[in-house]
């Protein structure tokens, strides 16, 4: 059974590599049971969108 | 495109080709060389620019090339990272509890609808202080994955971190940020 910690460091990693079989099923375990770590998975992936969103915003020609 | 159209479009946004460098490579001068270099650069090729892009976009292309350009220099440097520009291993120790799950009053919340958050214009000025708070190391593998775009892979090899080691600033400054955003913007919004 997953820690929450060992699961933010899967679903941080999740935005850098493909999981294998056995830490999705693990990490897929963990959030079923735990609503902490779920909105922790939506605000990485929220990071994920601001970031290339600021990015983007950078190369607007308007602000 | 003639000259004075170009740089009457390059003065118009160097502040935010100022404030792009500066997030990623923490240094006024290293920005404002990085800045001038991208001018020189536009100017030099203003005649082939053939419009096809915006002209803010395609002067971001070649600042984002000054800027991969300066942080390779900086990595052969000695002294390039030391651990005060670092995020220390136990930061986030208080967050969990002995068996290493979430504190009751540490667990992550909803931040709500991101479509509404994104289109608050208050909220990007949130967004850029906290990824300003971030130590100089660990920004700098933060903004090569999301602002320029490497693999993992390609980061290691540039900083000689292994793939684990890597990983482990990445997850540092996700959570870093998530504090930060949460502290400074979604608490707030409750």
């Amino acid at each position: 059974m997953l820690s929450c910690r060992q699961a933010t460091e899967l679903m941080s990693q999740a935005q850098d590599r493909k999981l294998g079989l056995t830490e999705r099923m693990n990490l897929g375990v963990h959030l079923l049971m735990c609503i902490g770590c779920r909105n922790f998975d939506r605000q990485m992936a929220f990071l994920r969108r601001a970031t290339s969103k600021l990015v983007a915003n950078f190369k607007e020609p308007h602000e | 495109m003639a000259i004075s159209n170009l740089t009457d479009a390059l003065a118009s946004f160097r502040n935010d080709m100022l404030r792009f460098a500066r997030l990623q490579l923490r240094d006024d001068a290293a920005a404002e060389d990085a800045v001038q270099e991208t001018m020189l650069a536009a100017i030099e090729s203003a005649d082939r620019f053939a419009g096809q892009s915006q002209v803010k976009t395609w002067v971001f292309s070649i600042l984002k090339n000054k800027i991969i350009d300066l942080i390779r220099k900086r990595t052969r440097e000695p002294n390039a990272g030391s651990l005060d520009q670092e995020i220390a291993e136990d930061a986030y120790d208080a967050l969990f509890n002995e068996r290493q799950h979430w504190q009751p009053n540490e667990r992550p919340s909803n931040w709500g609808n991101p479509e509404e958050t994104l289109e608050n214009t208050q909220f990007w000025k949130i967004f850029e202080a906290c990824l300003d708070r971030l130590p100089s190391n660990t920004a700098r593998v933060f903004m090569m994955r999301e602002f320029l775009g490497f693999e993992t892979e390609e980061i290691c090899k540039e900083l000689n971190l292994t793939a684990s080691n890597c990983w482990v600033v990445l997850h540092r400054a996700r959570m870093a940020l998530r504090l930060c955003l949460d502290g400074l913007w979604f608490q707030g919004k409750k």
